[in-house]
């Protein structure tokens, strides 16, 4: 598989910026395999975060495609540096009888969160990077998913040390 | 002074200095074209498609080096835009196009004629507006100029709701524009040129290789110092024609698809290959693998997603064509002379064998007019310093490859998106920014039919635009490629045309004919001392090909010959 990046992108804060993004890489055939977007504490200023694969020339062309729209103010590639990254996922899992406790000896190992019980489910929370809510999800899955929703991945560089 | 957004609007046309607007009013309009007749300093070109305005513009700007403008109404006005748009894109033309839209409360209802245009041209401009606030108006239309032309060229369109139109304020108009997240960069890099220039120096068989980023920068006659000082021989693409005079003897002639045998086998054997404001397009490079296999690159262009996007580039150089031009001429001078003849002679000798193996040629027929011999007759009897627009297709081939363009900005041709109906409207837009000047536009008989209805619009403002159709009855490049790929089956490439004569008749113009080579010379002479609009219905060999041809996907040392 080709390898996975994390690309930031701050935008001007204007109607219109984010579908110039998607429109970028629908029309060049890139991929996005998750997208968050928000206001930074510069409310003229919002920070779009994207997941896509591709090789390297390919990586290179998404970045200088991204810097040349005129609402692009900043690209990295957070792939290239330290940093952290987080996703969330809230799961509603059917939690019966026997199950019951299981669920939530699963979330518990995971350190989610449970945040709506009914007399036959749970719905946790889960935070974590991309590998850890994939496998919370893959145990889950045995146990009966009712509904699930994720955010896409969010990425920080992480602060020089000295 | 309270101003309406229509006046706003003008007067920012006015401080861009804008003397020539082209367009078609409609109901969202109104007010701007009603100011238009309180604005005598600018001239409105009446067309008779919302896409001919576009391709007008487009030609205006080619020819003058301004920002050409064309003003629309909402929906059809505006769909109709997107063709001559897209066109300008492609060929990084700077225009600006002014689309009327509903008024803003009506917004989003699927009002009469709304279209959002804005969401429609996102993926073929550089930028696009959607002014919802008249306090915004005047600075958006500076940027949108001031976008157009710097950097990489491109189409910026505004679309201006009606309510905004009609909305009056005490207006400011911004000094000067400054956008923070835009900020082409000019100035090369000077390492990286002495790295390019090293490289150079050090080659054997070095090739130079132009686009239109000459034109547009204005290089023109650094590009002809560099190569005359290093004896680099020199070809271009479509767009890049003229950027090297034809008559220099290191001139190798167009490569791609329908270069020359030359240039193509220069590229295809080149030990350095340095590109300069092109962009390695896939009419250029034929099959990609094989495409300058001995060739370190050296690529330079003002936009870095032109580099490496198609080839992996050895140096890259992200900066103006003249700018990185002038500096690599600089360094030139400081260093010691070289007598490059005498060190270039062997590749030189190569080169010209390969030119004297294969020029360009074609077979002369007693009986038969052949579309090369017209294009080569209008290059002589204009002396080669005509403005020459054309249409897409074998037209466009032949003028490339027929009329040696000497100077910059004299080749007018949709050379990205190659849209039929382009080159008549265009030369509409050259002759107004240059309106004593010799304008032809090279035709077909089936892509002159795809904006004829201009004929009209020449008359009517006088613009003496000559048309030459090369008639050969077919859609002759779909019909060649029919004839080389699908064993001769024609399938809707036969096609029908009026009476080209009398259509210019009807319209008020000149309509001439000629039926045989010894026709052609008399027609072209009386087509050029007659001040007005002229189409030229030259009845051609229906089954002539442009050659040579690499065949799609194939390597340019894979030439069709004949």
């Amino acid at each position: 598989m080709e390898p996975r990046h994390i690309i930031s992108v701050w935008v001007d804060n204007t109607p219109g910026v984010l579908s110039r993004v998607t429109g970028l890489f629908s029309g060049r055939g890139f991929n996005i395999e998750s997208l968050c977007v928000a206001e930074t504490m510069d409310p003229e200023v919002s920070r779009i975060t994207i997941v896509t694969t591709g090789d390297e020339q390919i990586i290179e062309q998404i970045i200088k495609q991204l810097r040349k729209l005129i609402n692009t103010i900043k690209v990295q590639d957070l792939t290239e540096v330290s940093h952290v990254e987080r996703e969330m996922a809230l799961v509603t899992v059917k939690a019966e009888d026997r199950s019951r406790a299981e669920v939530l000896r699963i979330a518990d190992i995971f350190r989610c969160r449970v945040v709506d019980v009914s007399p036959s489910t749970y719905t946790l929370e889960v935070t974590g990077n991309y590998e850890k809510i994939g496998a919370v999800l893959n145990l889950l899955k045995n146990l009966g998913i009712e509904e699930i929703v994720r955010t896409g991945t969010l990425a920080i560089q992480r602060s020089k040390k000295e | 002074m309270k101003m309406t957004g229509a006046q706003i609007l003008l007067k920012c046309l006015e401080r861009e200095e804008v003397k020539h607007i082209f367009g078609y009013p409609g109901g969202v309009v109104l007010d701007i074209y009603d100011e238009l007749t309180r604005t005598p300093q600018i001239k409105h070109f009446l067309v008779r498609h919302e896409q001919a305005a576009v391709h007008a513009a487009d030609g205006y700007s080619r020819a003058s080096r301004k920002v050409g403008v064309a003003l629309v109404t909402s929906g059809p006005g505006a769909t109709n835009t997107v063709t001559g748009i897209a066109s300008a894109y492609l060929d990084s033309i700077p225009i600006v196009v002014i689309t009327g839209q509903v008024p803003t409360a009506l917004i989003g209802n699927d009002a009469f004629q709304e279209v959002d245009i804005v969401g429609i041209t996102r993926p073929c401009t550089k930028h696009n507006y959607l002014v919802k606030d008249i306090k915004q108006l005047a600075t958006t239309i500076h940027e949108a100029f001031h976008i157009a032309r710097s950097g990489r060229p491109g189409p910026v369109l505004i679309d201006l709701p009606k309510d905004v139109v009609q909305a009056s304020i005490v207006p400011k108009f911004p000094d000067g524009i400054k956008i923070k997240s835009y900020n082409p960069t000019y100035h090369a890099n000077p390492r990286q040129v002495k790295r390019a220039l090293d490289m150079i120096r050090v080659a054997k068989k070095p090739v130079l290789y132009t686009g239109g980023g000459i034109i547009l920068s204005d290089a023109a006659e650094e590009l002809t110092k560099f190569a005359d000082t290093l004896q680099i021989p020199v070809t271009s693409t479509l767009m890049g024609l003229g950027g090297f005079p034809g008559n220099n003897p290191l001139w190798m002639g167009m490569l791609g698809m329908h270069g020359t045998y030359c240039a193509n086998m220069a590229v295809s054997q080149a030990d350095v290959l340095i590109a300069v404001g092109a962009r390695f397009d896939d009419r250029v490079t034929g099959k990609l693998s094989e495409f300058a296999p001995h060739a370190k690159i050296i690529h330079v262009d003002i936009d870095p997603s032109s580099i490496s996007k198609n080839v992996h580039v050895d140096v890259p150089i992200v900066g103006d064509c003249l700018d990185t031009l002038k500096q690599l001429n600089d360094l030139l001078h400081e260093m010691p002379a070289k007598d490059w003849a005498a060190a270039r002679r062997p590749w030189l000798e190569t080169v010209a064998a390969w030119e004297k193996d294969h020029p360009l040629t074609y077979t002369w027929s007693d009986t038969v007019i052949k579309p090369q011999y017209v294009v080569e007759k209008l290059w002589e009897l204009t002396k080669g310093d005509a403005f020459i627009t054309t249409e897409v297709g074998q037209n466009q081939m032949w003028a490339a490859q027929f009329y040696r363009f000497n100077k910059p900005r004299r080749l007018m041709t949709s050379g990205g998106l190659g849209v039929m109906g382009y080159g008549f409207p265009a030369a509409m837009g050259v002759q107004v920014a240059m309106p004593s000047a010799t304008v032809i536009d090279i035709a077909g008989d089936g892509s002159i039919q795809m904006n004829i209805q201009e004929m009209i619009t020449v008359v009517e403002y006088n613009l003496p635009v000559k048309i030459a159709i090369l008639n050969n009855t077919f859609l002759g490049m779909v019909r060649q490629w029919q004839q080389l790929f699908y064993e001769r089956r024609y399938s809707a490439t036969p096609m029908g045309a009026p009476d080209f004569v009398k259509l210019a008749e009807a319209y008020g113009a000149v309509g001439l004919r000629a039926t045989k080579p010894e026709e052609v010379e008399p027609v072209i002479k009386e087509a050029l001392n007659t001040p007005k609009p002229v189409i030229m219905d030259f009845r051609v060999e229906p089954e002539e090909c442009v050659m040579p041809m690499v065949p799609a996907g194939k390597a340019m040392h894979e030439m069709l010959l004949a």
